[in-house]
């Protein structure tokens, strides 16, 4: 029920409006030209949080029409065949990239998500550790460094004494930046699950650890991986951290220890150059990396339309 | 601060004392017309006894809306004896019509020549009923028990007379008419006896949640 | 100290309580109490809010442990075995002494035939024929079978709010438990499925031994063989049922019961 005085456009406009409503004088009795008044008031005030909702909306369909009008052209079958041209050459594509991309958000799903899960098993289902606080503490912190900063701690942790740029690197900072966010997702979708669960199924004589791996987990099961599926497409647009791990390749990668191209990295490579035809490139690329984080997420959506379990928020 | 329950259970005992304090008026009264061949007196009690009847049908309606509410312990046990000793006073009114139709009748003929102790039996029946209700008033176990034994004495009393008046029946024909009314008053305030009798035993197991009745003896375990 | 042991004439005690004291953290919740339960009977625990019976129900099959601040005094036999020694699991305990919750909790991502068989399959039976059988023993029992013989491979949650806490009757029948305590099991349900809930704990005391917390005492009266009433942690008063509710020996239980105060 929409409620005049309740409604909150933003912006200076709306500040002024919603004063202004204010200090109309009240009418005592309701009488039929108070009531063509209030209706007014509401039309109004619903028509300007409409159109402060479409102007909220109204930067990400930009961001669409920019891609698809400026990229759509460059789509074409050789874009996801082709390895890059050299540099000067017209033509080529990015499947290395998109290989790429999937090979290391694999990769660092292999480290991050076991790691994410039981760690938000242990900070839900053992709250009463001694370390509980500290972990939590821990991963709330880390969750906040910049991205940059994960890329140098693991060029400093791997690629030095690897002497070397490589898919590993790239697959494990991607990883170590999934755990706190695949940790406290899972903590919280498990934290929903109601505690009468755990009591029934303790007293049936379950023993704890199976309580919560076939009882707690298996009702949370849709939140955890929304939770990890959403964690993967926030890692699968980084770029900075890649810089220094993955580096990038102009070619297939056959080794976990050579360095591997991906998709963020290239279009930031193509959209510093001066080449046109490597700027249509990285219009086309960045078109994909948008639409395959959209894909997860509308996957994530029908994912989370299942009544049997907990949803996530 | 009493919940409407409690309220409820008072009125419940407000009124069986209202009704105890007619049936005790009922029997004075009828004994007063009685030894004193008062015509007038003795149509008030049978006209009074309606009122009677209409508080015991009464009672047994706020006793059944109150088990509705389901009564546990000492409020149960009062719903429950407040019924009975209802029906106990329902009956001493009646029995008091009865002297009251005797009165009328014996006040219409001249008395009989036999002096009876008429007035000590009529005392001690109605002593019985008012050290009852009393007992029921103070929730007083000891003194409803301490009713009981006198029953015994009421009936000796009752057997006496029978007998003096079947004596003089035997000596005096044309007196038979009326020593039957007398007989029949006695048993009236015998059986009065027996009513208070029982009043008292329902009092005892108010108090102390213990059934006394059809046993022998009255004293406590 | 209060002492209130009733000899159960007919069989020896499935639980001796002695000088039992549950305390969380400081707060001592349970005070020193002592009372037998008897076997196939149904003893209710009654009481005003914060009395303590519930920690009761729950010191009987170890469940106050989840709790960390927990931390007991005295004895718990259960058919002469010492429940609380240490070298006794909690979760053998468990097995022994089935639960029922308040509110119906039947795990959501199950059906209803592997709601019932729960308990069995996780801890270790698996053999196909033993579980089929325990599913319809278990919900016949339940007074459930011939309303979801149809359809025992619906999710669980599709059912109604009184068949639901029937499921849970079954599955903790299903591991067949010597004792079995129900903590305010029809305090959710409307009149009618709470009177087949009363009907199904009057059946299944043939078997079982059967301890219930209600709020409800006519619900006591009505479906209990002894009551226990208890006080600020203490138990003040413990018989059979009709002398409790009719002619209670201590002061406290009278006023409790004619509701003088709770």
């Amino acid at each position: 029920m929409q409620n005049a005085e309740g409604a909150a456009p933003g912006g200076p406009a709306g500040f002024f409006i919603l004063h202004f409503s204010c200090f109309l004088p009240p009418c005592p009795r309701v009488t039929a030209s108070n009531h063509q008044w209030r209706k007014a008031k509401n039309v109004f005030m619903q028509t300007l949080t409409f159109v402060c909702a479409v102007l909220v909306i109204l930067p990400l369909l930009l961001v669409f029409y920019h891609l698809l009008s400026q990229g759509a052209g460059a789509i074409n079958w050789a874009f996801f065949t082709q390895l890059p041209k050299p540099v000067g050459e017209i033509g080529g594509g990015m499947a290395n990239s998109i290989a790429g991309t999937f090979i290391l958000i694999s990769l660092a799903s292999l480290l991050g998500v076991p790691f994410g899960v039981l760690g938000g098993i242990f900070l839900s289902e053992y709250s009463h550790h001694r370390l509980n606080w500290w972990i939590r503490f821990t991963a709330d912190v880390v969750n906040g460094v910049p991205s940059i900063t994960w890329g140098m701690v693991v060029y400093a942790l791997i690629v030095l004494p690897m002497k070397g740029f490589s898919t590993l690197a790239g697959g494990v900072v991607l990883g170590l930046m999934m755990i706190p966010i695949i940790m406290r997702t899972t903590e919280e979708v498990l934290q929903l699950v109601p505690n009468g669960y755990r009591e029934a199924a303790l007293a049936l004589g379950i023993a704890q650890w199976r309580t919560i791996v076939q009882i707690v987990v298996r009702t949370a099961m849709k939140g955890i991986v929304t939770g990890v599926l959403l964690a993967l497409a926030r890692v699968a647009g980084e770029t900075a951290p890649l810089l220094f791990t993955a580096f990038g390749n102009a070619y297939w990668t056959h080794h976990l220890t050579e360095p591997i191209a991906a998709l963020p990295l290239q279009i930031f490579n193509y959209a510093i150059s001066p080449y046109d035809d490597w700027h249509r490139q990285a219009w086309a690329g960045a078109l994909v990396l948008i639409l395959l984080v959209s894909a997860i997420n509308i996957v994530v959506r029908v994912l989370t339309r299942d009544r049997f379990s907990v949803r996530s928020i | 601060m009493d919940n409407h329950f409690d309220i409820g259970l008072e009125e419940l005992r407000q009124k069986l004392l209202l009704m105890a304090s007619r049936a005790e008026t009922a029997v004075n009264d009828s004994v007063q017309a009685l030894m004193q061949r008062n015509h007038d007196l003795a149509n008030k009690v049978r006209a009074d006894d309606d009122i009677i009847d209409q508080f015991e049908i009464e009672i047994d309606e706020m006793a059944i809306q109150l088990l509705t509410k389901a009564p546990l312990a000492t409020n149960l046990r009062l719903v429950t004896v407040a019924m009975k000793v209802s029906q106990n006073l329902e009956r001493i009114g009646d029995e008091a019509t009865k002297i009251a139709k005797r009165a009328r009748d014996l006040s219409q003929e001249p008395p009989i020549k036999l002096v009876l102790d008429l007035p000590r039996l009529a005392r001690m029946a109605l002593s019985m009923v008012k050290d009852s209700l009393d007992a029921f008033v103070q929730r007083d176990s000891a003194a409803a028990r301490a009713v009981i034994p006198r029953d015994k004495e009421v009936d000796e009393l009752n057997r006496e007379m029978h007998a003096a008046l079947a004596q003089h029946m035997m000596e005096n024909r044309e007196a038979i008419g009326r020593c039957l009314h007398w007989i029949v008053a006695a048993k009236s305030l015998e059986r009065i006896a027996d009513h208070a009798k029982n009043i008292a035993e329902e009092v005892v197991y108010l108090c102390e949640a213990q059934d006394i009745r059809h046993t022998q003896h009255a004293a406590p375990n | 100290m209060t002492t209130a042991a009733v000899e159960n004439k007919t069989e020896k005690a499935a639980l001796a309580v002695r000088g039992l004291s549950i305390f969380f953290g400081a707060n001592a919740v349970l005070k020193n109490v002592t009372i037998d339960i008897g076997a196939r009977a149904v003893t209710a625990i009654i009481g005003p809010s914060g009395c303590g019976k519930s920690t009761f129900l729950r010191a009987i099959n170890r469940m106050h442990e989840l709790n960390p601040d927990a931390r007991m005094e005295g004895r718990i036999l259960l058919f002469g075995d010492d429940i609380y020694s240490p070298a006794v699991e909690p979760v053998v305990v468990r097995r022994r002494v089935g639960m029922v919750f308040q509110k119906s909790n039947p795990f959501p991502t199950m059906t209803i035939a592997e709601n019932v068989t729960v308990g069995l399959r996780l801890n270790g039976v698996r053999d196909k024929k033993v579980l089929l059988e325990r599913t319809e023993e278990s919900l016949r029992m339940a007074a459930l079978w011939d309303e979801v013989k149809d359809r025992l491979h619906a999710p669980a949650i599709s059912l109604s709010g009184g068949q639901q806490q029937r499921l849970c009757i079954a599955r903790a029948l299903a591991v067949q438990p010597e004792v079995l305590l129900m903590d305010e099991p029809a305090s959710a349900l409307d009149p009618l499925a709470t009177q087949k809930i009363e009907d199904l704990i009057i059946e299944l005391k043939k078997d079982y031994t059967i301890v219930i917390v209600t709020h409800n005492m006519q619900q006591a009266a009505r479906s209990s063989d002894f009551t226990a009433f208890f006080y600020l942690g203490e138990l003040v008063e413990y018989g059979p049922t009709t002398k409790i509710f009719t002619k209670p020996a201590q002061k406290r239980t009278e006023d409790y019961v004619t509701g003088r105060f709770g």
